[in-house]
């Protein structure tokens, strides 16, 4: 074997282990799986995000249309914002669509749920940047149990 | 019975010198300045045969077993409605635990048997002695390029299973059972800390790649010089090291996750 070819193949295994180790650091912590596709943004104020996560998918009845690219803090009001990336051959959504946390299965990971709206000729259809006005919060299991009891304390 | 005492007495000593003899061939191999360049080309070659050749083995067997992992655990989480948890899963299982374990034990068969065998084989012909009659230290010739081959190539070895093992779950979770591919690595990503998991992984398999490297060259260098000593001593490596690794595989966990 000559020491070309030797130094060659040892340089193949090294570059192999930290492409390895790229991969263990970066695609576990920060990914760009889901934006190969075009796509526009949609953005939505909620009370309570609940566990709802970057990524998490957006689906209408159940097939994922987007996904949550980010989710920020609105400074003055103090209610979460959430942009969604919505795929771009999904863009005719009225402006009368509504959004909902959800979750899938009792354990499951949290998603965004779009109701489309009805349409008629006042109706837009919802364009990137746009807000979605209509939206109902994460399920907060605690505040369900507290409010449970609260009314049968009542009665 | 006394001379059941006796025997019992008799393994203590040996294992205690066993383990004294290994410790001096490791202080002799490591001992003084270490020429890294002016013997260069003897741990590119040490690198070589250790690592490079054991890519094919690593790389086939972490992805049959990160694609079990997957089955395995889709199975058992859509009981319960939770297959989004499957990236985690995997990820967790091969990260923590699997990835330098079952690199280890790999390791030990395919290279640490193979040193072994090497040395010893080297021993039995008289190579080790011949290199003393030049004035070559075989301890820094032959031992320590073979001794930080080993420890350099098992943590890359088992950084590849590791990925080789989380794109396996992911071909057969998401590309198979239709878990959804976004959900597969933002739950991992969650779920998935890089000092506590990625970097304690890479320490636990730098301790195995030294427990077998040393159990190996040592068992190789302590060998009965005939053929049946050799062959004793490439078993006794591939069983010691693999006894050792789960042994140390327990302590590491142990502290690193036993809270």
């Amino acid at each position: 074997m000559t020491s070309r070819k030797l130094e060659l193949l040892v340089g193949f295994f090294v570059a192999l282990a930290i492409a390895a180790l790229l991969l263990l650091a970066l695609k576990v912590a920060n990914t760009g799986v889901a934006g190969s596709d075009q796509s526009y943004q949609l953005l939505a104020k909620f009370e309570n995000i609940g566990g709802l996560k970057a990524r998490s998918p957006v689906k209408v009845g159940g097939v994922v249309v987007g996904r949550v690219a980010s989710i920020q803090l609105d400074p003055e009001s103090f209610q979460p914002v959430v942009t969604l990336d919505i795929n771009s051959s999904y863009s005719n959504f009225p402006e009368t669509s509504s959004l909902a946390i959800l979750t899938s299965g009792l354990l499951g990971e949290q998603y965004i749920g779009l109701q489309p709206g009805f349409v008629d000729e006042n109706v837009e259809i919802l364009k990137n940047g746009d807000y979605i006005e209509d939206t109902k919060s994460a399920i907060v299991l605690e505040e369900l149990i507290g409010q449970f009891l609260f009314n049968r304390g009542n009665q | 019975m006394l001379n059941q005492i006796q025997q019992l007495g008799a393994n203590t000593l040996g294992t205690l010198q066993g383990l004294g003899r290994a410790t001096l061939m490791l202080f002799g191999a490591l001992w003084g300045r270490p020429r890294p360049l002016k013997n260069w080309h003897l741990y590119l070659k040490q690198i070589y045969v250790v690592g490079v050749l054991s890519l094919l083995i690593i790389l086939v067997s972490g992805l049959f077993i990160g694609m079990v992992l997957a089955l395995q655990g889709y199975t058992v989480l859509a009981k319960f409605g939770a297959e989004q948890m499957l990236g985690p899963l995997v990820a967790l299982s091969l990260l923590r635990e699997l990835g330098p374990v079952v690199t280890a034990l790999l390791f030990a068969g395919r290279a640490g048997s193979a040193l072994t065998a090497e040395i010893g084989l080297m021993k039995a012909t008289e190579q080790l002695s011949s290199m003393e009659m030049m004035a070559v230290d075989p301890l820094r010739r032959v031992i320590a390029p073979r001794f930080w081959a080993g420890v350099i190539s098992m943590p890359l070895l088992a950084l590849i299973f590791n990925a080789v093992g989380i794109l396996g779950g992911h071909l057969v979770g998401v590309d198979w059972l239709g878990v959804d591919a976004g959900g597969y690595w933002s739950a991992m990503q969650a779920n998935v800390d890089f000092q506590q998991d990625v970097v304690n992984g890479v320490i636990k398999s730098i301790v195995f790649a030294f427990v077998v490297t040393v159990i190996a060259l040592h068992k190789g260098f302590d060998a009965v010089p005939t053929s049946e000593g050799i062959s004793q001593a490439t078993t006794q490596t591939v069983v010691t090291a693999s006894l050792a690794v789960l042994g140390f595989d327990f302590v590491l966990t142990a502290v690193m996750f036993g809270g």
